[in-house]
């Protein structure tokens, strides 16, 4: 069986005038099994983000190739759902209206958007309570907190059922309390839908509470250097000193990544 | 009682400007025909005043009218220059140069092909306050944020569609602020052209009180052109607030 994500000896370079084009990745091979639950660290800049556009079809590699869920990767794909560090809800729409947008856009929703409006809602009200936002699907993003638009950000990657979630970050900006909240969400989401998920992090906590493995990235141009699986039961402790080991682990690891 | 006192400044301090023009221009003895006291102007008013309402009836028709066009044409413009990159680059060079033309240089221009009256007129105000409106639109379409157009556009999202549930929504604020300083410029378009080549209108009629230095009615002349602008500038502030609440995040109506 082939690995639900492959990303084969892809490198890319940012076109830009001479000495300006960037090598974003070169020869980054990276493997995810379906329902797997991954998180890619390291040095800012090291082309993390770039990695999720090649996954998601945004850009296409300069070199190499990127397989998902069987089929070689040439234009965006629509199975992806995807949140970033900026929770990015428009403003003019209500929160229900915001998670509702990307069954507007993605068939065979789309087509019958219209029709079938009613079930549509009860789906979004039902993912809104999952991240416990029971009730404000009539606010606007504007009047949330923070922590409340990253949850509903999150609904709206989800309401499509993608099988490929992309997270960029999420949490970053965050603070600790609500964003431990929202790895808590984020794991049960995943332990009752177990789509697979790619979650790009410098915060190596957050990557050891959340993920199965986790995979270091080398400074730029990134490629994966390392690759730890993480053993410990859930909900993990992140005081405990197996949990604390690991991260040390991780962060040596990085320390060594970025002076080499 | 502080929000009404903030309320009743701007005519407390019209009324106190006023007063001291009134004083001074009676203490230090000036002429009326160099400048008339509030008083006289008031008179002109009053003695001129169908005169004064058929004028400024022209002027509101011609400056409305270039304004109409200006929302049309500029908004499309905006759009295509803020949608097509192609395009940014080949029009926004040309447009910023465009801009930099004094616009009263162009009238006679206008007078040659079209002769004095309306015609210049309204063409005047559509050429000085199609700009704003046409940068201000472009503006909106280019902060969408680049990860709402990787969410739209890994879902599939066609331009179309992009441009339709999220540009053009984003750009309204932005257009709606554009119209307020649209509608005043429009106006003075208007009155230039209307003093260089018109036989009606509020700017004709200023340029014909000069010429016979009938002074109080110019004056009379320049409050009729304050209180036109303002009122419609007004009129286009309220209407942006009724239309982009969204956009003031928070502060106001919603919260809650
Ligand atoms: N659209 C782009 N055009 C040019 N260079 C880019 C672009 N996006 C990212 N880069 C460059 O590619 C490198 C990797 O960026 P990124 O993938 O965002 O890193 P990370 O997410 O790990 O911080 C950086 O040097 C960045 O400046
Ligand atoms: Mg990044």
């Amino acid at each position: 069986m082939r690995p639900f994500v492959e990303i084969s000896d892809v490198s890319l370079t940012y076109p830009g005038a001479g000495a300006n084009a960037t090598l974003a990745l070169e020869h980054a091979t990276l493997s995810i099994e379906k329902g797997e639950f991954v998180a890619v660290v390291g040095p800012s800049g090291c082309g993390k983000s770039t990695l999720l556009k090649l996954v998601s079809g945004l850009h296409l590699p300069t070199r190499g190739g990127v397989i998902v869920a069987n089929r070689e990767v040439a234009a965006p794909i629509s199975i992806v759902g995807m949140a970033f560090q900026n929770p990015v809800m428009l403003p003019w729409r209500t929160t229900l209206d915001n998670i509702l947008l990307p069954l507007e856009i993605v068939e065979p929703h789309a087509g019958r958007f219209r029709a079938n409006r009613k079930s549509y809602v009860e789906k979004a009200l039902a993912l809104l309570k999952a991240v416990g936002l029971e009730g404000f699907g009539d606010r606007y993003p504007w009047q949330l907190s923070g922590g409340m638009q990253q949850r509903a950000s999150l609904c709206r990657a989800l309401i499509h059922e993608p099988a490929l979630l992309l997270l960029d970050e999420p949490f970053g900006a965050l603070d600790a309390f609500t964003r431990e909240e929202l790895w808590a969400v984020l794991r049960d989401l995943w332990a009752a839908q177990r789509f697979t998920v790619i979650l790009v992090t410098h915060d190596l906590t957050e990557a050891v509470y959340l993920a199965d493995k986790v995979h270091v990235c080398s400074k730029r141009p990134g490629r994966i250097v390392t690759t730890r699986n993480v053993d410990l039961p859930h909900p993990r402790d992140k005081y405990a000193p197996e949990f604390v080991a690991l991260v040390r682990e991780l962060h040596d690891g990085i320390a060594e990544v970025r002076a080499s | 009682m502080n929000e009404k006192l903030e309320s009743a400044m701007p005519w407390l301090f019209v009324a106190g400007l006023l007063l001291v023009w009134q004083l001074a221009c009676v203490g230090f003895g000036i002429p009326n025909f160099i400048l008339p006291r509030p008083s006289v102007v008031a008179q002109a008013f009053v003695t001129q005043f169908s005169a004064i309402m058929e004028n400024s009836w022209d002027t509101l028709v011609r400056t409305v009218t270039g304004f109409v066009l200006a929302v049309v044409l500029g908004a499309l413009l905006g759009i295509a220059i803020g949608s097509s990159r192609l395009i940014y680059r080949g029009l926004y060079p040309v447009l910023i140069g465009f801009n930099s033309v004094p616009k009263v240089a162009v009238v006679p221009v206008f007078v040659i092909w079209f002769g004095t009256g309306t015609v210049p007129a309204i063409l005047t105000a559509f050429l000085v306050s199609f700009f704003p409106i046409a940068v201000n639109v472009a503006t909106g379409l280019a902060t969408v944020e680049p990860e709402l157009l990787d969410v739209l556009r890994s879902l599939g999202a066609r331009k179309r569609q992009i441009l339709i549930k999220v540009g053009l929504p984003r750009s309204l604020p932005y257009f709606f602020a554009s119209l307020k300083i649209a509608i005043t410029l429009a106006f003075v378009g208007t009155i230039i052209s209307e003093t260089v080549a018109s036989s009606s209108g509020i700017g004709y009629l200023m340029m014909a009180a000069t010429a016979n230095f009938d002074t109080p009615l110019v004056f009379a002349g320049l409050f009729v052109i304050a209180a036109l602008g303002i009122i419609m500038y007004a009129i286009f502030a309220v209407v942006e607030q009724r239309m982009t609440f969204w956009a003031k995040r928070g502060d106001g109506l919603m919260t809650g």
